[in-house]
């Protein structure tokens, strides 16, 4: 696949997923964590064009639900009582949720119907919403922890490489004993040292920040490789012969040449901390309820005859693969770009 | 259409002399495989017992091999150290007690006793042994092994669980030989259902533990390395095979003491073959393949896919209603240290008072977790006694609906506010805010703390749900006890009041909501601690029933558990299992397993 056929994937991919979850507030229906007790487990609803009566309509509407007597969570449309699916409804909430706050949303049914376009949790909340927070959540943490990373990386590799020594020697040797950390465990570790009353978001910051901070080393060596070759180069020893100080050859000669290793790391490690979110909160160690991200959504598929029974609640799952594979082509497209590889 | 006809071989000598030694290779194995299914091999018999106990039920057939899964492996097969439930599940094939509670009837049995005799005044219990039982290694049984066992279960530095079952008013029982199959049991003082104790207390083989016991090295014998010719019971399997990670094979014990009613010696089943696979999902699913023979405990998910998929009918589930388990939330009343746990202690204020326990009881919706989370497989609490235990239930207890409405009218009463953004706050302004603990192991739990946080944010409670590891949540509630509230379980062994002593009793080891109280605090808990102490020495059964009612009515109106919901005993087995009748006491499914046979195999 060539270079660019590459992009055209990575942004065909990652561009839809990132307007989706910024716009969360505006395209989710309802509130992620509203409980519609009476509704758990609900199929994804189907919009119809065509009622009963084999009459066409213009704009899609959807039927109520109607529990079956017989089973838990079998349901069927109830025919007779029909909803149009009203567009740039203004529902407003009762909270911001997630940082966000919209009056209207894209869709959504008038009074007494119910649109869950990927069905519902346990709960009876609405998946989509939920899927379109969590996403958030997720890709925010994985962002927010690459740039954490690489940012330390960028510090400390650049220090340890420009000036050598005994601070390259122990530098490195710090960096060697991150890196031969078995980091989920780590993970686990510092999560179970929270304060019991951590608040969500509290939490979600700590976690961000340890998720961070664990991963600077693989960045930081190679960050320090490519430094160590620059500072070498006759250009730079000849503006250093000219007086130039530290912080100029740093800026203006050194640091340039490591853009390349910086943004492709980012691109790496971005997908890598998402799943390291998803694996956290899968194992109940992330994100607490009723915030969603992918993890927590993903972890009632633990018991068997959920996932079986209820394919809609893999769907969070589903979403991660355009996510993971859009990041991974970006990266290999920055690779490219930075002359790390060839085509 | 074209045939191809296929040439006849010319057969040579040799080629004949081939056919006829396979012909005939294969008739014999045929032979020996029909003969096999046809004729099941007879059991060994030893010397039965001289009294045997007569048991009821379906006349089986020998033979055949019951396949159960566990979750966990255990961790010993000594009765004295054995606290986890896989071990446990296993230790009560291999042992047997004085005094049984059938499971089925809930009343007590004889068993290894034949009779007991009870003292006027209640103190004094006096048994006599069956005669001429055996270990499962042949040994004989005497009243020796009875009093070693005692000796052992209540010697203080072996730290047995049993111990303080077999402590009655502070006082350990005395047992005394009266003669070679004579015991009496002397009580400190009368004791309401003092038989009852007997019941799963393991007799022990003197010839085999004696010198261990002298050794110092008891608490340590018996493990699942140990041979299986060091390791004999009363139970009517013996250990076989143990394989870590896989599986541990039980064999019949051929001198065990029950007979059917023609006479025939139990059990029937050749064998018993615990497989280890990790987890509940697996047990259901190698159950629905019809790898195992039996499953209990099961969840509602499990239960309800596993109804969906029995299509052939080879398997029975068995919803059998509340068990004795129930689930609850408790604040931390715990008098604690000035310094320590500020922040619990500034709670505190809240959880103390009474109108805020009973604001956060009403706003708990128990239909709607009972619906989600079990999947109406179980039944809505008011008080810890379940709808299981139908003879101490106090069924006049009031079971207030679900209110909003009367959450917020008490917690207005008790001094608290809502502010501008509808946060719940007290008198002094501090938003009500705190965390619930629960075991991330147990998912109904937590699927309930889940929904608990929802109904609470409706008050406008800002309340956290923190998973933690098993071991992590009784740290905190026994030691530490830097906790806001918790969700926890509980599961009686009998439906007697008396093994719940310690629940409530101030003092008591498992008085969850305040550990480090000696004497109760406030009336209600003076009045609980006397209830309890009075209904236990009462020897009449309705005496008795209305002094725990009374109970029942203190702990709904104080709150210091609210309980929440009772989960169904869901259980399953093989359509062809004979004498297989699930019950919601001991371990749901082979309490009487000497008794299950297979109908084919």
């Amino acid at each position: 696949m060539g270079r660019s056929r590459k992009l055209y994937v990575a942004v065909g991919l990652l561009l839809p997923a990132h307007l989706l979850v910024l716009g969360a507030s505006f395209l989710s229906p309802y509130d992620p964590d509203v409980q519609n007790r009476a509704l758990p487990f609900v199929p994804p609803t189907r919009p119809h064009w065509v009622d009963a009566r084999g009459k066409w309509h213009l704009l899609p509407f959807v039927y109520a639900y109607m529990a079956l007597p017989d089973g838990f969570a079998a349901y069927e449309p109830d025919t007779k009582r029909a909803f149009p699916v009203r567009f740039f409804v203004n529902s407003p909430r009762q909270q911001p949720v997630g940082g966000t706050y919209s009056r209207y949303h894209l869709f959504g049914t008038d009074e007494g119907g119910r649109i869950f376009l990927l069905g519902t949790d346990r709960y009876g909340r609405d998946q989509l919403s939920r899927l379109l927070y969590g996403g958030r959540v997720s890709l925010m943490t994985g962002f927010i922890a690459a740039v954490l990373s690489v940012g330390l990386g960028l510090l400390l590799g650049s220090v340890a490489g420009f000036y050598g020594g005994v601070i390259d020697g122990a530098m490195m040797r710090f960096s060697d004993l991150f890196l031969a950390l078995p980091w989920l465990y780590v993970l686990f570790a510092f999560r179970a040292f929270l304060p019991l009353r951590t608040p969500p978001r509290e939490s979600f910051t700590l976690l961000i920040m340890i998720i961070g901070l664990i991963g600077w080393a693989r960045p930081a060596r190679l960050i320090r490789g490519s430094v160590l070759s620059a500072k070498n180069r006759n250009y730079v020893l000849a503006a250093r012969g000219f007086g130039a100080s530290d912080a100029y050859l740093l800026q203006r000669h050194i640091l340039p040449q490591t853009v390349g290793i910086v943004v492709t790391q980012a691109g790496l490690l971005i997908p890598h901390y998402i799943l390291a979110e998803v694996a956290l909160s899968y194992l109940g160690l992330g994100i607490g309820e009723p915030t969603p991200s992918l993890g927590n959504m993903l972890a009632e598929v633990q018991i068997q005859s959920i996932m079986s029974s209820h394919w809609w609640m893999l769907l969070p799952g589903v979403a991660l693969i355009p996510l993971v594979a859009g990041y991974y082509s970006l990266a290999e497209v920055l690779h490219q770009r930075a002359g790390l590889i060839h085509d | 259409m074209t045939y191809f006809r296929k040439t006849q071989p010319h057969h040579t000598m040799i080629q004949r002399l081939l056919t006829l030694t396979l012909g005939g290779y294969v008739i014999s194995v045929f032979a020996c495989v029909m003969w096999s299914g046809l004729v099941t091999p007879r059991p060994i018999f030893c010397a039965s017992a001289q009294e045997p106990l007569i048991a009821e039920g379906e006349v089986g057939r020998y033979g055949g091999r019951l396949v159960v899964a566990e979750r966990t492996e255990p961790r010993t097969l000594n009765p004295i150290t054995a606290v986890d439930l896989a071990s446990r599940d296993i230790i009560r094939r291999l042992n047997a007690d004085l005094i049984h509670i059938n499971c089925h009837t809930q009343q007590t049995e004889p068993a290894l006793a034949k009779l007991w005799k009870v003292s006027a005044d209640g103190r004094r219990y006096t048994l006599e042994l069956r005669r001429g039982l055996r270990f499962s290694d042949g040994h004989p049984f005497s009243a020796d092994d009875v009093l070693f066992s005692f000796r052992v279960y209540l010697d203080e530095s072996i730290h047995a669980p049993q111990r303080d079952l077999l402590t009655v008013a502070g006082e350990p029982i005395r047992v005394d030989k009266l003669g070679p199959y004579t015991l009496q049991f002397e009580l400190a003082q009368p004791y309401a259902a003092a038989e009852r104790i007997f019941d799963s207390v393991a007799i022990l083989p003197l010839h085999l533990l004696e010198r261990v016991y002298q050794e110092g090295k008891l608490s340590t014998a018996w493990s699942l390395q140990t041979p299986a010719d060091q390791i004999a019971g009363l139970g009517p399997f013996r250990f076989k095979t143990y394989v870590p990670g896989q599986h541990l094979l039980l064999e019949r014990n051929p001198y065990y003491w029950k007979v059917d009613r023609k006479a025939n010696q139990l059990p029937y089943l050749h064998e018993i073959d615990f497989l280890f696979v990790g987890n509940q999902d697996v047990q259901a699913m190698r159950f629905q393949a019809g790898e195992t023979d039996v499953i209990s405990g099961l969840s509602a998910e499990s239960f309800s896919a596993l109804e969906a998929r029995r299509h052939d009918g080879n398997y029975r589930l068995y919803d059998l209603g509340p068990g004795l388990e129930y689930d609850f939330l408790f604040f931390n009343l715990n008098s604690l240290a000035p310094g320590a746990a500020a922040e619990v202690v500034r709670k505190q204020r809240w959880f103390r008072e009474l109108k805020f326990r009973q604001a956060v009881s009403s706003a708990i919706d128990r239909a709607a977790i009972v619906r989600l989370v079990y999947h109406g497989r179980a039944a809505p609490l008011w008080s810890h006694v379940t709808p299981g235990n139908r003879l101490w239930l106090n069924s006049s207890l009031p079971r207030p609906d679900y209110s909003l409405a009367r959450a917020r009218t008490l917690l207005k009463s008790a001094g608290f506010h809502w502010d501008s953004k509808g946060n719940l706050a007290d008198a002094n302004g501090e938003t009500v805010q705190f965390s619930i603990i629960t075991s991330s192991g147990n998912a109904p739990r937590a699927q309930i703390a889940t929904m608990v946080q929802s109904d609470l944010a409706q008050l406008g409670m800002d309340v956290n749900v923190i998973p933690l590891e098993s071991r992590s949540v009784v740290d905190r509630v026994f030691k530490t006890h830097d906790y806001d509230v918790c969700m926890l379980g509980l599961v009686s062994g009998d439906t007697d009041p008396n093994p719940e002593m310690n629940v409530w009793l101030s003092g008591g080891s498992m008085h969850l909501w305040n550990l480090v109280e000696r004497q109760p605090e406030l009336p209600w808990e003076a009045e609980i601690d006397r209830l309890m102490r009075e209904q236990s020495t009462r020897l009449n059964l309705k005496a008795r029933k209305r002094l725990y009612d009374r109970v029942q009515v203190l702990v709904q109106e104080n709150l210091p558990l609210i309980c929440i919901v009772s989960p169904d005993v869901l259980a399953g087995g093989k359509s062809d299992l004979g004498n297989f009748t699930p019950t919601i006491l001991g371990d749901y499914t082979l309490w009487n397993v000497e008794q299950i046979f297979l109908r084919q195999h």
